[in-house]
């Protein structure tokens, strides 16, 4: 029998749940060489701010048992260069669901950001970044209290039509308090979880391995952990919900689904292997006919 | 960029530390260097490729942490997953008349594939190899039976000219047209600011992807970010804000 993978996110069609989580899949285009895009249910696109920034000082990435450290700190062009130029060029090989990442260091800079992405015809979903644990007095700031990220989705849910998905920080004492706040201000969706702060050291040479010190840890290690926050939001939310954190095979996409996730997000796991997305997509019609699974969507949240 | 499997036909230690591994596969393999994937860890290791023919490649490396440790166990038969294909190199068509290539440690293997393609151009080539005693010394011979010229320098002096490889090329009564180098990022400053003619320089970052997508090993040059792994490894002397 004939596997329906396909998924529905607040209206937007995806043929199917993988999508390569923001930051971990540049603006798209950079892996259209590598193999067809279109075998991707959706993409979510490198975290925009409204100026370009050039980021954090190197090293950004290190290396952990079963995970990574990465302090990218959002290097990006701007977003009229994302509206201008990433998107339309993507758009050219890329018919699946395109997901700007937004983030910024303002109320006024999101909903700039927000608006202009709303305005960019290949754009159908807005990801609020609220998480970035990378850069100081944005990001993360605005995710870490409800009141505050009520306030980042009240402000760009006033300039958007499209689907809003608020991006959530997993460095939290309660993310479900946080992800209701979000929906009660209007969000359409949540993306959990964003990078766990994390640190290693050089014990040679006695200093963070990171320039910056710090840097969000995400990989396999983080699975169990990003998984029960995705549980337990999407069972106290009514809102969809796109499952993050250390998914790297069909089973994991399926865990995440049965935990309740819409659609699912595979991040760390593309800097190890660049065809993770597409090698997952296409394990998991197999994965769907051992369990006895006929449509992905009959099994959100049903554990 | 592709996916591969390759096989180990030879990885033996040629100085202390520091081994040449021999690798056979499918097809040509293009590219500045290769993305190892070493079973046990998270990330993969990027190693520059030092020669390559049809279905073989080989790479010099040295065991400077855990993985490469890993690496320089493993034996003949052993089958690794490479991404080939990734990094701009060093552009051998750059160079009009004479070059210099300087290299520094395990600098030294990249120049090797670049002094052969030199030498296929009909170029003159001279070479400045350093280390820091006799006993590192690698692929010297190899380097001496295509280069019109080589110069050995060490450190401690044990073998060739003593001192740093800009003590020999300031040894060196000659004018060159381009160079090439690779190796510690203070040498290849030092070369940069030494050496007059337009050149261009092989950067080492730390990587995630290796392929251009994650923007980990990002750089600042003259003409804004660039990535180490997909805009480079090799940057032309005027791009760097060196």
């Amino acid at each position: 029998m004939v596997k329906d993978l396909s998924v529905d996110l607040c209206g937007v069609h995806l043929k199917n749940p993988v999508i390569p989580a923001s930051g971990t899949f540049g603006f798209g285009l950079e892996l259209s060489d590598a193999f067809d895009l279109n075998l991707l249910g959706g993409i979510s696109l490198k975290g925009t701010t409204r100026e370009a920034r050039y980021g954090n000082p190197t090293p950004r990435i290190a290396e952990c048992e079963g995970g990574m450290i990465n302090s990218v700190g959002l290097q990006n062009p701007g977003i009229d260069v994302l509206v201008d130029e990433k998107v339309p060029a993507l758009r050219r090989v890329y018919g699946g669901c395109v997901i700007a990442n937004i983030s910024g260091f303002s109320l006024d800079e999101y909903r700039e950001c927000c608006e202009k992405a709303d305005a960019c015809k290949g754009i159908d979903i807005i990801e609020v970044n609220i998480s970035c644990p990378n850069v100081h007095n944005g990001g993360m700031a605005f995710g870490t209290s409800a009141d505050s990220a009520a306030g980042v989705t009240a402000a760009v849910k006033s300039v958007c039509r499209k689907p809003v998905f608020i991006k959530l920080s997993p460095n939290v004492t309660d993310i479900v308090s946080i992800a209701r706040a979000c929906e009660d201000a209007g969000a359409d969706g949540l993306s959990l979880v964003n990078t766990f702060l994390g640190m290693r050291i050089d014990i040679a040479r006695r200093r963070p391995v990171i320039a910056n010190k710090m840097g969000g840890f995400s990989g396999k290690a983080v699975f169990p952990v990003a998984l029960r926050m995705v549980y337990q939001v999407a069972h106290a939310c009514r809102i969809p919900v796109m499952g993050c954190g250390g998914v790297a095979s069909a089973s994991d996409v399926i865990e995440m689904m049965m935990a309740g996730a819409t659609a699912v997000q595979v991040g760390a796991e593309n800097l190890r292997n660049p065809y993770a997305c597409p090698e997952i997509a296409e394990a998991l019609p197999h994965l769907m006919e051992e369990l006895g699974i006929n449509s992905l969507k009959e099994i959100i949240g049903t554990v | 960029m592709k996916k591969e499997q390759y096989r180990i036909v030879r990885n033996k230690r040629i100085a202390p530390g520091t081994f040449e591994l021999v690798l056979e596969g499918n097809g040509n393999v293009d590219g500045e260097f290769v993305h190892i994937a070493i079973p046990g860890f998270y990330l993969r290791r990027p190693l520059s490729i030092c020669d390559k023919g049809p279905g073989s490649l080989t790479i010099v490396y040295k065991v400077v942490g855990k993985g490469t440790k890993v690496l320089s166990e493993m034996t003949e038969g052993t089958v690794l997953e490479i991404l080939t294909g990734l990094g701009r190199g060093f552009d051998p068509d750059a160079c009009r008349g004479e070059a210099l290539l300087v290299g520094g440690g395990l600098g030294v293997p990249p120049l090797y594939l670049l002094a052969k393609e030199l030498k296929a151009r009909g170029k003159k080539v001279t070479a400045v190899l350093g280390f820091n005693k006799a006993e590192e010394l690698i692929l010297v011979p190899q380097f001496e039976s295509i280069c019109d010229a080589v110069t050995v320098s060490t450190v401690d002096g044990s073998v060739g000219v003593k001192g740093f490889v800009t003590d020999a090329i300031a040894g060196m009564d000659r004018s060159y047209d381009y160079f090439y180098t690779c190796g510690p990022m203070v040498m290849m400053k030092a070369v940069c600011r030494m050496v007059e003619c337009p050149g261009e320089a092989s950067l080492e970052e730390r990587m995630g992807c290796g392929a251009g997508f994650c923007y980990g090993c990002s750089i600042e040059t003259k003409n804004g970010p660039r990535r180490v792994c997909k805009d480079g490894p090799v940057f032309k002397k005027e791009e760097l804000s060196w």
